[in-house]
């Protein structure tokens, strides 16, 4: 008879080691969701034990106690407790200790031994405790907190031998076990007694030479300096620009021309046609502008994870909390805003370090206006079509200058926008304060980091993909259809509904100055920002597309003022129109809601900003 | 009481500066500014270890206005703004 699936869920503070061991049992045996309607992580994973037994097991968000003080602890408490919708009670909880600092763990699993769950203390990074001279009477361990004690280490080939034959050995005999939950939440002066008990177990169980991490104090002298913490910290960030911007490139260059020729080979096996066109502008390219991004989130994500591993991270918000607080965001939404400068959807999948949902909100909310790279072709034509390229004040570039100024405008947007959500939006919890554990570094393991990697590249793939391509469809649908009639000389796309949309936009874009040129080609330029550069010149009839920039450049300065340029510039600082970007939204967030948000207020910003600048400039009379 | 600290004059953790060390009295959450209610404060500063008897040391401290702090807590370093740190009175 086959045993039914043990369901094993992780619970333990942040930084014990729950996310490597669940990675040294499962390997890449992993599925990454998000929990029905919030913006938490879900990751569920699948072993076999030694005996036989399938095992899934959960890897809960880290917690200090079952309060649920945020959106993950609640996750955290009610699967434990059972009450996650759609989720079955775990059959035995693996309570994951850090050896080297039992205090709060211990507490931690002195609450959960009241919601009456079959429990395991796993006590792991026993490597790190051996080596500092820690020793622990696990027996005697177990004993006083009437819990089966196991060691382990996570980190190594066989750390988690023990912890297998244990779970099949309890495993064997958990249905007899009668389950009560006298859970409720602890009052302060139960908490106090419940930390009091578990330091006087530790000081019968535990001997703990006063030997603190030497290396973490060494390397935290540098990192946190007041000043040379903040120049490391730069110089790190430069690292990470660097690799984005630049080492990716190549990659991204190689997979472009892998869907471009793919276009071509489409395009010279299949009859000229619906099909062919549909294969080609609507399927390959569409779909292809998005994948190109990979190796921009791989490198990004490699770069997190390296960090989050190291320990740094925690260091990274510590250096950054007061002179982000200013604006209202928490010191961990630095590295996602960061990484939205490359762009905005890995960016926004890396605010998943941020715990509070508040804080993850705001900074998913502006982090679309920092300025992305595929900005950069639209302000690169506009630019050096309009602006000359003097010098003022002796030495600098103007056409640099207004470049930075796109930049500036986007940052300083964010933190005015990020200002005034903390003042008069987001009320529902308590904005969180900074406290944050610093954990001792540790050297990051490449096998978890390579896990890492893998399940969210493929989660890009799969589900970005997905939303992706239906939105590629619907606006390759709208730029074909109707056909132009047999015969005519025009270029299709003035046949299509989406000139048709974009004339019937035109008195609402007339005011910012943008004819329906214009309007048509910010319907493509929804699939990828750049896009618009190679509308426009389809619109324009120019042959070519983006290889002729610079003609399409020579057209545009013919037909557009100087005024409707600059307005333009001013829109794309906002661009609310990134297909992509708003379905990671919509995912990240679980929420249509907030991603209807997102597109209302930037389109609102972009149309102002717009209006502002047409209007000022018409008056200078570059009209 | 009979600690010795208790010859020390007593403050909050809040206006201690780096290199301060020193034993945790008690927690007073009472008017520190903080954004959490005064119950809520307490339970998260018990949490992390901020408990009486606990030995502190302010370790690091932030580039402007000397904030955050980070502190040694017995074996565990811990992260909070000075605001938070108010309530804990230490000797
Ligand atoms: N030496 C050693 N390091 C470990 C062990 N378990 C985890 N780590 C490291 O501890 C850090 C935090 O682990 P992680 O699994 O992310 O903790 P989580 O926050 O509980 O998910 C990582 O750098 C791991 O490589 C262990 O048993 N031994
Ligand atoms: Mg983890």
């Amino acid at each position: 008879m086959e045993a039914p699936l043990l369901h094993l869920a992780l619970v333990g503070t942040p930084n014990s080691g729950k996310t490597s061991l669940f990675n040294a049992l499962t390997g890449s045996r992993q599925k990454v969701a998000n929990y029905p309607g919030v913006t938490v992580e879900r990751k569920e994973g699948f072993f076999v034990t030694p005996l036989g037994r399938q095992v899934s097991v959960v890897d809960l968000p880290g917690t200090y106690s079952l309060r649920g003080r945020s959106p993950d602890e609640e996750i955290t408490r009610d699967f434990v407790l059972g009450k996650a919708s759609g989720e079955t009670v775990p059959d035995l909880v693996l309570c994951v200790a850090d050896s080297t600092n039992l205090r709060l763990t211990i507490r931690l699993l002195l609450e959960l031994k009241r919601t009456g769950r079959p429990m395991i203390l796993v006590l792991n990074m026993f490597d790190i405790a051996s080596r500092r001279g820690i020793t622990v009477d696990v027996e005697r361990l177990a004993k006083e907190l009437g819990v089966p004690v196991v060691t382990s280490i996570a980190v190594r080939k066989g750390g988690t031998a023990d912890l297998l034959a244990l779970t099949d050995e309890i495993s064997a005999r958990l249905a007899a076990e009668p389950q009560e939950n006298s859970w409720r939440a602890l009052s302060v002066s139960e908490l106090r007694a419940t930390q009091r008990e578990a330091d006087r177990i530790i000081a019968d169980c535990v001997s703990l030479p006063a030997r603190p991490d030497t290396w973490t104090a060494r390397i935290d002298a540098v990192v946190l300096h007041p000043v040379g913490g903040l120049i490391v910290l730069a110089l790190i960030l430069f690292v990470m620009f660097q690799a984005v911007f630049a080492w990716a490139q190549p990659a991204m260059d190689l997979l472009k021309s892998g869907f471009d020729a793919l276009g071509e080979l489409v395009k010279a096996t299949l009859p000229d046609g619906l099909l062919q066109s549909f294969l080609q502008d609507g399927v390959i390219s569409g779909v292809g502008s998005v994948i190109v991004f990979l190796p921009q989130i791989i490198l990004i994500f490699l770069f997190i994870l390296l960090l989050e591993d190291f320990g740094y991270m925690a260091r990274a918000a510590f250096l950054m909390d007061r002179i982000m607080g200013g604006a209202g965001l928490h010191g961990r939404a630095f590295i996602p805003l960061l990484s939205s400068f490359a762009c905005a959807i890995p960016g926004i999948m890396a605010t998943r370090v941020i715990d509070n949902k508040r804080d993850r909100l705001t900074t998913i909310l502006i982090a679309p206006l920092m300025t992305c790279s595929a900005r950069i072709p639209v302000y690169t034509l506009i630019i050096s079509a309009f602006i000359p390229a003097k010098d003022v004040w002796g030495f600098i570039n103007l056409q640099g200058l207004v470049m930075f100024g796109l930049y500036a405008t986007g940052i300083i947007s964010a933190l005015a926008v990020s200002f005034v959500i903390k003042f008069f939006m987001i009320r529902d919890y308590a904005p969180a304060p900074f406290m944050l554990e610093l954990p001792d570094y540790k050297l990051p393991r490449l096998k978890s980091i390579a896990i890492g990697i893998y399940t969210r590249a493929k989660m890009f793939l799969q589900r970005a993909g997905t939303t992706i391509f239906s939105m590629m469809v619907l606006i390759w649908f709208l730029a074909s259809f109707p056909q132009p009639p047999a015969g005519s000389t025009e270029p299709a796309i003035d046949f299509s509904l989406a000139a048709m949309i974009g004339k019937a936009l035109e008195p609402l874009l007339a005011p910012v100055g943008f004819n329906w040129q214009i309007a048509v080609a910010l319907i493509p330029g929804m699939a990828a920002r750049e896009v618009a550069v190679a509308a426009l010149g389809t619109v324009y009839a120019i042959e070519g597309g983006k290889e002729a920039a610079e003609q399409i450049g020579q057209v545009l300065a013919t037909k557009w003022s100087l005024a409707t340029a600059l307005s333009m510039l001013a829109w794309y600082i906002f661009a609310p129109q990134c297909a992509s970007t708003l379905a990671v939204i919509r995912r990240e967030t679980g929420s249509w809601g907030w991603m209807a948000v997102t597109f209302t207020y930037m389109l609102v910003l972009a149309y102002a900003a717009s209006l502002v600048t047409y209007n000022v400039a018409v008056a200078l009379g570059a009209g | 009481m009979t600690d010795h600290d208790d010859t020390r004059p007593h403050m909050p953790l809040g206006l201690a500066l780096r290199g301060y060390t020193g034993v945790i009295q008690h927690l007073s959450t009472k008017d520190t500014g903080s954004a959490l209610s005064d119950i809520e404060l307490e339970s998260r500063l018990i949490e992390l270890g901020f408990v009486e008897g606990a030995r502190v040391e302010v370790l690091h401290e932030g580039l402007v206005g000397r904030d955050p702090i980070a502190v040694r807590v017995d074996s565990i370093t811990i992260a909070v703004r000075r605001r938070e740190a108010m309530a804990i009175i230490v000797a």
